[in-house]
């Protein structure tokens, strides 16, 4: 009799896999890591070492590891509140973008006398307005039109990418930067201080942290994040409630732009300190792992953005002392999210080793 | 011989045994009931002898044959055949046409259609082959699947709840349409929870709880509440109200309502009137899908309405949203538990935020009240003898009944003035109904009004001080119980306004 492998539908949703399937999907991920740097004729183990361990041993490469997981987990909180309420922004980039065109036009626009203390906190406020109103769109076009906002939101990120290639290679061209396409130096108060000297962590980390708790709270507690539950998991159920659908959709939206925006402009605000077509460095996607990665739960995305980081930063270290191609972070971004999705079928279902039960007659 | 015969049927799903070896036999030219309450395992059984279902174990005979049945269209080869709850039927067909898809030697469709009216003709079921399925009515739409089985002549006819969509008249006539076949030798398999019926109608029951097969009894020799017992396991207490006439303020007046939901194949509400006191149970009887759906979505603020068609305790309310009614004092009991009246995933405690968060102090500054939502919860499992282990359970994991008396406890719970309530036992067990009777007479004798929604006609009687009938989007005057009756009341629901009148003036 022939061996069977059969998925069986667990009678209730195994909360144990729930927290277990990202753990399993890790471990599968850098089993399979390990052997395509076999098969591309690395030793295994030494390299996993200096993609893994090796960015994150000096204080200086934990700065960075948190420097990288500020804006994933800014974006990653933002999007986990609409993917809640099956509401599905795809364009955090594009918000995150528009947020640091905002900030930085700002600053640009009012540095010319050095600026003030004044001057960030404007930043921030005009990058958070410009990732909602970004995000607007989609939801105005959702709640009027019925536009399904996958699609808006996505293509509205190509139109931010060209709008900010377009405004430093022209407008906002540095005059003194021998024709480079990126804008000024920002000022000093147009910039994030640093926390910890010798390093480039900034305070867009803790700000990042301390929203993280607030979402945290808002979600489990708050009346909002119950109505975002239920309109998510029973859209008829909210109706009956009397909770406003229309309003929840511009709310997620809103909401998930404004923490993109406001990533945005922690970015120019911080490790970048101007304007250039490098600032889209894919957050706003990447944002879309982390979120599903931490279960859409506020200590799953900064877990989440955490191991999203290192991948990056493992990328970098193996490409300078590895010479492997860059491209080995998204592999090991996209193993992750892929073995992520399959482990999940563990939440619902269970494996039955055996052999089949004969059919009666 | 036996026709069917069954020994030791088992069929497990995760989690559950939904059959337990069960034995079963029908014998040719009997009607035979299968009773139990919802989740007893009845609908299991039958998909299993139509091949719809797999059993894991025990054998079936067919003629005194051992038979696998493996396929609907195996079960139809050996003369079974089958009418679901559930119509399968292509609406945009004709009535020749539907029937044509599932024979195998149709024919010309000149010649079919002749065929369908002589078997219309012998067994007095009316039907029009050139008709197209979708102007027919529920009823209509029944003839043509029973039809469609006995141009195959078959010998054993499957029927699922055949009454439910049915006014007592189009349930009249459906029996004898069985009782002929029954004459004619043809052995049919009953399920329905309407014991009265099964009374009429069947030779022999079989009863099943909890998947086994706990008895069988003669229903002629039985009375509905015996039955029920058995179906239960227990005795059971009917609670019992007398016709009242209400003389308390009007708590809720629908005065020319009329809905535009916009909804696909919704029935639209036209220009209904009537009004409910304080102190009075009000019913809106009908068959399904009569325009019962809207009226509930109207009357909870999910779809508004002119506003000065529908006034809570005197202030006009049609435009106002369902958190802002329940401010006026309403509280609703919609159809659907799962997903409407309660969010499977949720915890019982956070399903009494659900209609709980704007009237009821469980929200405060935008904060959950999470003890408060506990401890209401525990109280009305405590009140309904909800079968749960606590109010973290999800309400996904409890049983239709037991989920129905949580959601009629939380509505009941929030003393409202107007209470509106759909389907209250629909699929629920006899105890459990006779608990949500029992609590809907209390609160109407507290002084409030309740609007009851049923197609269950001896429910309306038992509960009502008085009856409207919704047919087609529009509704009846209403009527009192005490000078009414079932005839009058099915005439309505069959749309016969004027003969209704008439019966009434005789």
């Amino acid at each position: 009799m022939p061996l069977d492998l059969r998925l069986e539908q667990r009678p209730q949703a195994s909360a144990a896999w729930r927290y277990g399937a990202p753990l399993l999907a890790i471990a599968i991920t850098l089993c399979a890591g390990a052997a395509l740097f076999a098969v591309l004729g690395y030793p295994p183990a030494h390299s996993l070492k200096v993609f893994f361990i090796d960015p994150v041993s000096s204080v200086e490469g934990l700065a960075e590891l948190a420097l990288k997981a500020t804006p994933l987990m800014l974006c990653a909180v933002g999007l986990s509140i609409g993917f809640r309420a099956n509401v599905w922004n795809i364009g955090a980039e594009g918000q995150f973008v528009i947020g640091a065109l905002a900030g930085g036009g700002l600053c640009l626009a009012l540095q010319g006398d050095g600026g003030g203390w004044w001057l960030l906190p404007l930043m921030v406020v005009a990058g958070v307005l410009g990732g909602m109103a970004w995000a607007a769109i989609p939801a105005f076009l959702r709640t009027r039109f019925n536009a399904n906002e996958i699609l808006v939101s996505l293509m509205l990120t190509y139109v931010a990418v060209l709008l900010l290639q377009f405004l430093v290679h022209g407008p906002w061209k540095d005059p003194a930067g021998f024709n480079f396409p990126q804008s000024e130096m920002f000022a000093e108060g147009g910039l994030l201080p640093v926390l910890v000297e010798g390093t480039r962590l900034n305070l867009g980390t803790l700000v990042a942290l301390a929203i993280l708790g607030l979402a945290w709270a808002v979600l489990t507690r708050g009346l909002f994040g119950f109505q975002i539950r239920v309109i998510g998991q029973a859209p008829l159920a909210a109706a009956y409630a009397g909770f406003d659908q229309r309003r929840m959709i511009w709310a997620s939206l809103l909401l998930s732009g404004a923490l993109a925006g406001l990533a945005g402009v922690f970015e120019i605000a911080g490790p970048v300190g101007q304007l250039t077509p490098a600032i889209p460095q894919n957050y706003g996607f990447t944002a879309i792992i982390v979120a599903f990665l931490g279960r859409l739960h506020p200590v799953g995305i900064l877990l989440g953005s955490l191991v999203i980081a290192l991948s990056y930063l493992g990328g970098e270290s193996a490409q300078i002392l590895l010479r492997l191609p860059v491209a080995v972070a998204g592999v090991f971004q996209g193993m992750l999210l892929f073995f992520l999705l399959a482990c999940d079928v563990l939440i619902r279902y269970r494996i039955r080793l055996g052999h089949s039960v004969r059919r009666a007659v | 011989m036996d026709r069917l015969k069954l020994e030791g049927i088992t069929k497990e799903f995760p989690g559950t045994l939904a059959n337990d070896r069960v034995d079963l036999s029908v014998v040719p030219g009997e009607i035979h009931a299968l009773l139990g309450q919802n989740g007893a395992g009845k609908s299991t059984l039958v998909k299993m002898i139509y091949g719809v279902l797999a059993p894991d174990a025990g054998r079936m005979f067919w003629e005194g044959q051992e038979t696998t049945i493996a396929s609907p269209a195996q079960a139809r080869r050996l003369g079974i055949g089958m009418v679901f709850q559930h119509f399968s039927l292509f609406e945009s067909l004709t009535v020749a046409e539907n029937v044509a898809l599932v024979l195998r030697d149709a024919g010309s469709m000149d010649d079919l259609s002749r065929r369908i009216v002589e078997v219309g003709d012998r067994y007095g079921l009316s039907l029009d082959p050139r008709r197209h399925v979708h102007d027919l009515s529920v009823g209509e739409r029944q003839r043509v699947e029973i039809a469609r089985c006995l141009m195959r002549e078959p010998r054993l006819l499957i029927m699922d709840e055949p009454t439910s969509v049915l006014t007592p008249q189009e349930a009249d006539r459906l029996f004898m349409t069985l009782r002929q076949l029954k004459a004619e030798g043809c052995s049919i398999l009953y399920i329905s929870h309407k014991l009265a019926e099964i009374q009429a109608l069947c030779d022999r029951a079989t009863i099943l709880r909890g998947g086994r097969v706990v008895g069988a009894c003669d229903p002629a020799r039985e009375s509905p509440r015996s039955m029920a017992e058995m179906m239960i396991g227990q005795e059971l207490s009917q609670p019992h109200r007398e016709p009242v006439e209400a003389t308390g303020p009007v708590r809720l007046e629908v005065d020319g309502l009329s809905t535009a939901t916009g909804a696909p194949f919704a029935t639209e509400i036209r220009d209904a009137r009537f009004s409910v006191r304080a102190g009075e149970i009000f019913g809106i009887a009908g068959v399904a899908g009569s325009g019962q759906a809207e009226l509930l979505l109207a009357l909870s603020g999910e779809v508004r309405v002119a506003p000065a068609s529908l006034k809570i305790d005197g202030k006009p309310a049609g435009g106002l949203g369902p958190a802002e009614r329940r401010a006026l004092g309403l509280a609703l009991v919609p159809e659907e538990r799962l997903g409407r009246g309660a969010v499977p995933a949720l915890s019982l405690a956070d399903n009494t935020v659900l209609t709980g968060w704007k009237t009821r102090g469980l929200v405060r500054g935008g904060w959950v009240e999470g003890a408060k939502a506990t401890a209401l919860a525990a109280a009305i499992i405590k009140r309904l003898g909800v079968k749960a282990r606590g109010p973290a359970d999800e309400a996904g994991s409890l049983s239709g009944g037991n989920l129905q008396k949580f959601i009629v406890g939380r509505e009941i719970s929030a003393e409202p003035r107007l209470l509106v309530v759909a389907q209250p036992t629909w699929g629920v067990d006899a105890g459990a109904a006779a608990a949500i009777h029992r609590e809907l007479i209390g609160l109407a004798e507290r002084g409030a009004a309740v609007l009851v929604i049923s197609q269950d006609l001896d429910e309306l009687f038992l509960l009502c001080d008085r009856l409207a009938v919704l047919y087609h989007g529009r509704l009846s005057p209403p009527r009192r119980t005490a000078d009414t009756n079932v005839e009058q009341i099915g005439l309505l629901m069959g749309g016969m306004f004027e003969a209704a009148e008439n019966a009434d003036a005789a």
